[in-house]
């Protein structure tokens, strides 16, 4: 039992931690988009997130979210499966078994801590001790390294210990015909069992329907479409209202102090490149060329909304009118005052491609003011939070 | 090498491995511990302690004693694992609440002026749900029940 659930979670643990990795490359942490400035060595993987597809941070995020919910069940199993250990006696045997035990404390707490802080984090209830990304991204190594070598040490036993039965076997043992595990060198099993009460396939199964109803009321909201009101206890389980505007908001303009004035007759976007600054007006923007590209907004959080049809001037295009075509990166200002993510800065494969805009219109209509009013960036496959809304400002660098 | 696996306990790759996951989480956690130590030192330990210590207790006990309480009550169901349909629908149930309590109990005041969506709604949807999984247990005990008298009476 212990293996099958070791199994399960070898291959899920991985696909999170790289889903996970990705998700911080995605912020372009290296041009100063970085929660984690004092990362070292731990950001040693760092590569240019791409723009295609449109879809892929979409995936990747949702992959990861929705996955950690319904490994959930298969964690727990998988503790329950060992907690024998947890009352060894006695408690420390050798120094090699002392510091098995202090890793374990790290893979345990880690997991607990990983899975808690994500959890709550995509619920916005913000308890935990610090930044959620400074907590989720060091937590996630500190994790990673402890699981890293209890894969090593126990990789063996895992795989001796899955061949010792077949699972076709097993699938058919009813309760009648349930028997004790034989000893084992560990000590996980009991010198003196109790009688079943349920069969390896119950409790196999009693995790596997686990895991399965939770995938059911979560998916939807990174499904998005009908599917997204299948997602009974997800946070993004319906859509904000109907029409043009109808798609989920991240964070609306009144939570992040976005008043009218901010954003009315006086609001400005203030052009800056090579030795120029333009102030346009959204009329004067509105003259400029305009494209169209569908593109989803897709959040850290693991939910994400269908294509959106956007429509407003290219981020290349503003680069050759600030000068600099050739601009290395280009950072986006709101005119938001206060909170996080009021800033980020975009790379020159996402100012480039020309389904990145400054959009002005979603859906055939002017943005709405919770969706960035009057203008906002839209990038494909950017994590949410750095297609910046409400934007005052885009300063082009070569 | 015989004398340091006598010591040590086990082989040297065990102590190596180790050392390198030390080395590595060691690092993470001096930026883990940056900003508030105390704060994630409790966090990252109360997790173990809360898991290991409450919340497996408290599972644990559970079972236990609606195995004993209701084992008097169940005299004529025979062999029947009675036990597993109440087991069932309260692990389900319980695992949707571990997963999405903040929403349910409506822990979470900004709620709705961050995402303009109504907090209302989750604790009804999960009791319906935790009703829906109960009642087909129910109903899957008394079918169990039926054929396992016809079996036994005929």
């Amino acid at each position: 039992m212990t293996s099958v659930f070791g199994l399960v979670l070898l291959v899920g643990v991985s696909v999170m931690f790289v889903t996970g990795l990705a998700s911080y490359a995605a912020y372009n942490p290296d041009l100063g988009n970085d929660t984690t400035p004092d990362k070292g060595l731990l950001g040693f993987y760092l590569f240019d997130w791409p723009t295609h597809p449109a879809w892929l941070y979409r995936l990747t995020q949702g992959v990861h979210v929705t996955l950690g919910v319904v490994l959930i069940p298969v964690l727990l199993a998988k503790l329950w499966s060992v907690i024998p250990k947890l009352f060894d006696w006695p408690p420390v045997r050798s120094p090699a078994q002392a510091l098995e035990r202090l890793s374990l404390l790290l893979l345990v707490g880690g997991a607990i801590f990983e899975f808690v802080t994500g959890m709550l984090n995509i619920q916005l209830f913000y308890v935990f001790p610090g930044s959620f990304y400074t907590l989720h991204f060091y937590g996630a190594w500190v994790f990673i390294a402890a699981f890293a070598a209890h894969v090593a040490l126990k990789l063996g036993r895992m795989t001796r210990s899955l061949r010792s039965r077949r699972i076709r076997d097993e699938l058919r043992t009813d309760l009648a015909h349930t028997r004790p595990e034989p000893a084992d060198r560990d000590g996980l099993v009991t010198p003196a069992p109790a009688p079943p009460t349920i069969s390896r396939r119950g409790a196999l199964g009693l995790v596997g329907a686990g895991s399965l109803l939770l995938f059911v009321v979560t998916a939807g909201q990174s499904i998005g479409g009908w599917a997204r009101y299948t997602a009974l206890l997800a946070p993004r389980n319906r859509n904000p209202g109907d029409g043009p505007g109808g798609f989920q908001i991240n964070k609306t303009a009144a939570s992040v102090g976005i008043t009218a004035a901010d954003v009315g007759d006086a609001w400005r976007l203030v052009l800056r490149g090579d030795g120029l600054e333009l102030t346009l007006t959204r009329a004067h923007l509105l003259q400029l060329p305009q494209h169209e590209s569908r593109l989803p907004i897709a959040c850290v959080e693991g939910w994400s909304t269908e294509n959106q049809h956007w429509s407003g001037i290219r981020l290349a295009h503003l680069a050759d009118l600030a000068g600099l075509p050739g601009a290395a990166n280009v950072l986006v200002e709101s005119v938001q005052r206060t909170g996080s993510f009021r800033s980020a800065v975009l790379r020159d494969n996402q100012i480039r491609d020309p389904r990145s805009l400054l959009a002005l219109r979603v859906n055939g209509a002017d943005l709405s003011l919770d969706h960035g009013y009057p203008a906002r960036v839209i990038v494909p496959a950017n994590p949410g939070v750095n297609n910046t809304k409400w934007v005052g400002g885009l300063t082009f660098r070569a | 090498m015989t004398r340091f696996i006598r010591w040590y306990g086990a082989n040297p790759l065990h102590l190596l491995a180790l050392i390198c996951a030390f080395a590595v989480a060691g690092y993470a956690a001096l930026r883990l511990f940056a900003q508030q130590p105390i704060g994630v030192a409790v966090w990252l330990v109360g997790a173990a302690v809360a898991h290991d210590l409450i919340l497996f207790p408290l599972y644990a006990i559970a079972d236990r004693s609606a195995r004993s309480v209701l084992r008097r009550r169940a005299g004529n169901l025979g062999t029947l694992p009675w036990i597993n349909y109440l087991r069932v629908p309260t692990v389900l149930s319980g695992l949707l609440l571990i997963a999405w309590f903040p929403l349910i109990l409506g822990l979470v005041p900004g709620f709705e002026g961050a995402t303009a969506l109504s907090p209302d709604g989750y604790l009804g949807r999960w009791l319906a749900i935790t009703a829906v999984l109960y009642g087909g247990a129910a109903v899957a005990f008394a079918l169990a029940l039926r054929r396992a008298r016809r079996i036994g009476g005929g």
